[in-house]
């Protein structure tokens, strides 16, 4: 059954969707804001643990740098892959639903 | 080691006439592509996502980043690291709180997003005073900077280098538009990343392609505290703010979010983030180890003696690993590097003046689409005239401070309205004209009054504002005012819209 615009954002299906969107979003920000802000918190008041070595000359700080840009991106890989997999197919599935002037 | 820095050396200018050539070429054939408001704006939206991918960083990556990062690991050593990481974290928020209802809501300036629910008049008009003091002062940090830069590269008179770079990106936008300067970008972006990387496996040469060993050569060379966190993050309220700013600054960067535009859909505009994020990422981790090589190769005394901030570190250890050929080619990357900034910055003037103030505020609507173009081209000259007389004006002066106060004022001024008007149903005109008013003012108020100004400019004993970065300060301001004045002022026909604009916002329909 086709059904007008203004029904479909009153579906459950449809608030469903807008409501794991931004779960998703917001759980992953959290984890960007633990990332980085640990990061620079734990220069500002923890320095020893990065200052700590491994390897004779490396120290884990140096490694840190890296790893926080590596994890913000890993983060972002995760959203287009949960975007693509996930979000996009119920969007396609809800303009289906849609009656066709409407669109 | 003699450097030949300095003098305008016959291969760096015939590497840069080339890259001027090849880019005017493509101004040419954009040129003849860019007949509606849509081309000239948003490129007809026919950039796949892998390419305005490439083109954000190369909108992002400026001179900035590639020499300022290196020298600062040069001559800091660790903390220039801790700077770097802070470019790139904001491109996860990007994606995850705007990419997609941008797309689908705006259509050539981000004032679009806001002008859907509120009322169009008022909040174009503080928009465009938001996106535009961000523009003009990224603008001028960047001019100032390039005139420097190539004075000291190429040994050209500042007011000329100046003039160089205004008249070459002035020919860019004018005539190519979008689509020229979304190439411009491109080609800019694969030379810095190409160059960059080059200079790396050559460093790493030099050190048996072992970090390693180059951080034990650091270590001989400069004692331990040059691998280790020095006086750069010490503060944690100031640092937080600082990192505030960097990451939602880049959320209300006009030049950058106008990019969105380009694409055809949200999937795109999705697609372009991942990208930009895996070149910028892939840059800022491996920019430190061109600061360090640089500081073990040439020293830093040598690095601070030709420039006092370590901007010349890439050029020398350029010369020194690869002679005059990959000198010439670096210093040419620097010179695209700016042009292509200036020229994505100017673009976006251009559109917030002709699209929001000129044809929907001014003429309510009406302009016929010829009418569009020749006030955006118009608005170009006329951007690209002021920013490069200001630029000549700031010669001797301290800009570093600018580039700061445009991520403050995007973060304080343009983000917080953006978000609440896709976010919250109660926002109203009078809050989101509030939240961007206040936000811009005090954000450029503190900053002024801030020991990076009040002290290292202007000279004063003590600041009267703590920080060196009021983005917390002012970012809050910003959301506290938007939520007492949009319940003290609500609007009714905001809230109304809100619901509809979801099928917009979530499933695109309607986006244009």
């Amino acid at each position: 059954m086709k059904i007008k615009a203004h029904q479909l954002i009153e579906s459950i299906e449809f608030k469903k969707l807008v409501r794991t969107r931004w779960t998703v979003s917001f759980v992953l920000l959290f984890f960007l804001f633990l990332n980085y802000y640990g990061f620079i918190l734990i220069i500002a008041l923890k320095k020893e643990w990065l200052t700590q070595r491994i390897g004779i000359f490396g120290n884990y700080g140096l490694y840190a740098g890296a790893s926080v840009i590596l994890f913000s991106w890993l983060l972002t890989f995760f959203y287009v892959l949960w975007a693509n997999r996930y979000y996009d197919q119920e969007v396609k599935v809800l303009k289906s639903k849609l009656e066709s002037e409407n669109r | 080691m003699e450097s030949s820095l300095g003098q305008p050396n016959f291969i760096s200018v015939l590497f840069f006439v080339l890259f001027v050539i090849l880019t005017l070429g493509i101004t040419y054939w954009a040129a003849k592509k860019t007949k509606t408001s849509s081309e000239f704006y948003a490129a007809g939206r026919s950039i796949t996502g892998f390419q305005n991918g490439l083109a954000l960083s190369g909108d992002f990556m400026s001179a900035a980043s590639f020499l300022g990062i290196s020298g600062m690991v040069a001559l800091k050593g660790y903390d220039g690291i801790i700077y770097a990481v802070g470019w790139l974290v904001g491109w996860p928020a990007l994606m995850f709180l705007l990419a997609e209802p941008l797309r689908n809501l705006g259509k050539y300036t981000f004032a679009d997003v806001l002008a859907v629910r509120l009322k169009q008049k008022p909040i174009r008009i503080v928009a465009s005073i938001g996106g535009i003091l961000v523009t003009l002062t990224y603008s001028i940090a960047q001019i100032v900077g390039s005139g420097k830069l190539i004075n000291l590269m190429f040994g050209l008179p500042y007011e000329l280098a100046v003039l160089i770079v205004g008249g070459v990106m002035l020919l860019y936008v004018l005539f190519g538009g979008m689509i020229a300067t979304t190439w411009v970008q491109i080609i800019k972006a694969c030379l810095l990343l190409f160059g960059v990387t080059l200079l790396v496996i050559l460093s790493l040469a030099q050190f048996g392609f072992s970090l390693e060993n180059l951080f034990s050569a650091v270590e001989t060379k400069f004692g331990r505290t040059a691998l280790e966190p020095g006086g750069f993050a010490s503060s944690p309220i100031d640092s937080i703010s600082l990192g505030l700013a960097l990451m939602f600054g880049l959320l209300g960067l006009p030049h950058i979010l106008m990019r969105f535009y380009t694409v055809p859909d949200a999937k795109e505009a999705r697609k372009s983030v991942a990208y930009a994020t895996t070149f910028i990422g892939y840059f800022y981790i491996i920019i430190p180890i061109v600061g360090f090589a640089a500081a073990v190769l040439i020293g830093r005394e040598q690095i601070a003696g030709i420039d006092k901030g370590g901007n010349m570190a890439a050029a020398l250890l350029a010369e020194l690993l690869g002679g005059t050929p990959f000198l010439g080619f670096i210093a040419a990357v620097a010179f695209a590097t700016i042009l292509a900034v200036v020229a994505g910055l100017t673009l976006a003037a251009a559109s917030t003046i002709s699209h929001d103030l000129y044809f929907n505020v001014f003429t309510e609507g009406k302009a016929t689409e010829s009418e569009q173009i020749s006030v955006a081209k118009k608005a170009t000259v006329i951007f690209s005239i002021v920013s490069i007389l200001l630029g000549i004006l700031f010669k001797d002066q301290n800009v570093a401070f600018m580039v700061g106060l445009a991520f403050a004022i995007a973060a304080s001024g343009n983000f917080p309205a953006l978000f609440l008007s896709i976010l919250w149903r109660n926002f109203s005109t009078v809050g989101g004209v509030f939240s961007i008013l206040i936000g811009s003012v005090s954000a450029t108020l503190f900053i002024i009054f801030s020991p990076t100004v009040w002290v290292d400019v202007f000279k004063f004993d003590q600041a009267i504002f703590p920080l060196k970065n009021p983005a917390i300060v002012s970012m809050s301001l910003a959301f506290i005012s938007a939520f007492i004045f949009s319940k003290l002022f609500p609007d009714e026909n905001a809230t109304a819209k809100y619901e509809s604009e979801k099928v917009r916002v979530y499933l695109g329909i309607g986006a244009e």
